[in-house]
């Protein structure tokens, strides 16, 4: 369970975060949603401490990670994955080495292991043949899946997803859902996703929120918040300019 | 006139605080580099990526350093009739001071500025967010093997520059004008001794580091934008030749 509690954050005096509540709930997928340079990745990059806020608490199975030292700090993430906007693989390895790269760091697995395991990871996102070729040699479509394949490798309890299927096209982004999807199906992980990829995003979310204006507008099962009255919601889902939702 | 006193105020105190930053990042490096597991792999890779990949620039640059020298060490020693000082004067200038000055600005230019530009890089596309996220500390991984190498690699690239120097110097005293090749080394044979090859080395060590410390510091700090990774690069060089000079220096005040 993650709960975020009051959270503030500001950029050189540009508050983008004004007091989030939030809670994620275990082994689901929740989806943030809102509009560009509403602080939804801001957000995100604080649930693993990449990002520290001015004020607030962020709770991971019950400690406030905000106030963590660098060692407790350092397990609380073993328990994250992280799939980044776009996809951050480290670009002297090859894929198979990047996905590898966790397990040669963090634990004391044998090179056979982690071999046989990376392998898996990579037939799972359909990546099997790809291992050998460097990140800058493969498609924006193929990094993504191997950063999946490298948030996954841990066997994390909660992955967060940065706007997975920016840059791709309908297509694409597609299959990388349904991968997502898949791999939520397989490994039972909680899932946190930032997208602006509407419908699409609520056909396997869980939950949705909204975050406008620095704050949580809206949170729902995904079924309840397509219907939402609330206006900023429902101003946001039809892509209205009027509304509360100032159209900067 | 108040707005101006603050003003000067508020960048004083930007730069202290950046200054601050720096030293902190740097000892942060070295605290990494006593913690196991030792990255021994990293280390011997960035020794050859300082030393191998700037050795064709650094022999380049000290062929001609030392030709020169001998160009002109010939015609201001031949007015004084001194022209068997003319290896005397070479060694003690390259190994003193040109070698390790200029090597460093030659590392600087090729190794340095691809070191920050790699960080930056790095920052700009999330790769140093993604080594937190996988609770991989980056200084450790990225930064101390750099500075470790840097300190490794540096005093060797001065020692070779040093000696293509001198040959390159004695090509031109000894074969093109005419001096006799027992004084240009009897010459250096005599003038030269432990501390002039033992204080160039030194700087040479304290080259590595700061150009290492620099540009690694201002390629990890680069401003998350598009042009955040040339203004690291740029600021990087230009700050390493910067300090090369002022902390050469005062070592050449305290070793003289």
């Amino acid at each position: 369970m993650i709960r975020v509690i009051d959270l503030y954050k500001n950029f050189a005096g540009h508050q983008v975060l004004k007091g989030v509540n939030l809670d994620i709930e275990t082994g689901k997928i929740t989806t943030i949603i809102g509009g560009s340079g509403s602080g939804k990745t801001v957000l995100l990059k604080h649930l693993n401490a990449l990002l520290l806020p001015e004020r607030g608490q962020i709770l991971v199975d019950g400690a406030d990670i905000t106030r963590l030292g660098d060692r407790a700090l350092n397990q609380i993430r073993q328990k994250f994955g992280v799939l980044f906007q776009g996809a951050a693989l480290l670009d002297f390895m090859t894929i198979f080495d990047n996905v590898a790269f966790p397990l040669r760091e963090k634990t004391e697995l044998g090179e056979a292991d982690i071999r046989d395991k990376v392998s898996e990871r990579l037939r799972q996102v359909g990546l099997e043949s790809m291992g050998y070729k460097y990140p800058a040699e493969v498609s924006g479509g193929m990094k993504k899946r191997a950063g999946l394949a490298r948030a996954l490798v841990m066997d994390p309890e909660i992955v967060l997803f940065d706007e997975p299927t920016t840059g791709l096209d309908p297509l694409l982004g597609k299959s990388i859902h349904q991968l997502i999807a898949r791999m939520h199906a397989t490994f039972g992980f909680t899932g946190v996703m930032v997208s602006h990829d509407i419908p699409e995003v609520f056909k396997f979310s869980d939950r949705v929120a909204m975050l406008a204006d620095g704050v949580i507008q809206a949170v729902a099962p995904t079924k309840e918040f397509v219907v939402s009255e609330n206006p900023a919601v429902r101003q946001f889902l039809r892509g209205e300019l009027e509304g509360p939702i100032e159209v900067m | 006139m108040l707005f101006i006193v603050r003003q000067i105020g508020a960048v004083t105190t930007a730069h202290l605080f950046g200054m601050g930053r720096g030293f902190l990042f740097l000892l942060s490096a070295f605290a990494w580099v006593f913690r196991p597991p030792a990255k021994l792999r990293l280390i011997v890779k960035h020794i050859k990526e300082i030393g191998v990949d700037s050795l064709s620039v650094v022999v380049l640059s000290g062929a001609f350093t030392g030709m020169v020298l001998g160009l002109q060490g010939y015609y201001s020693l031949r007015k004084f009739n001194a022209e068997s000082w003319l290896g005397s004067a070479v060694a003690l200038a390259l190994l003193r001071e040109l070698g390790p000055v200029l090597s460093a600005f030659m590392v600087t230019g090729r190794t340095g500025s691809a070191m920050a530009a790699e960080l930056g890089t790095m920052r700009v596309t999330e790769q140093i967010d993604a080594l937190y996220s996988m609770a991989i500390n980056p200084v450790k991984y990225l930064v101390s093997p750099r500075i470790i190498a840097g300190l490794i690699a540096m005093p060797l690239l001065t020692s070779i520059f040093n000696v293509v120097g001198i040959y390159g110097a004695f090509l031109i005293g000894v074969e093109l004008l005419g001096v006799s090749s027992g004084s240009y080394f009897a010459g250096m044979e005599g003038s030269v001794v432990f501390q002039d090859v033992y204080s160039g080395l030194l700087k040479s060590v304290s080259f590595g580091l700061i150009i290492t410390w620099v540009c690694c510091y201002k390629g990890f700090n680069a401003p998350p934008m598009a042009t955040g990774v040339s203004q690291a690069t740029t600021e990087s060089v230009v700050l390493s030749f910067v300090l090369i000079l002022v902390w050469d220096y005062f070592l050449t005040s305290i070793m003289l």
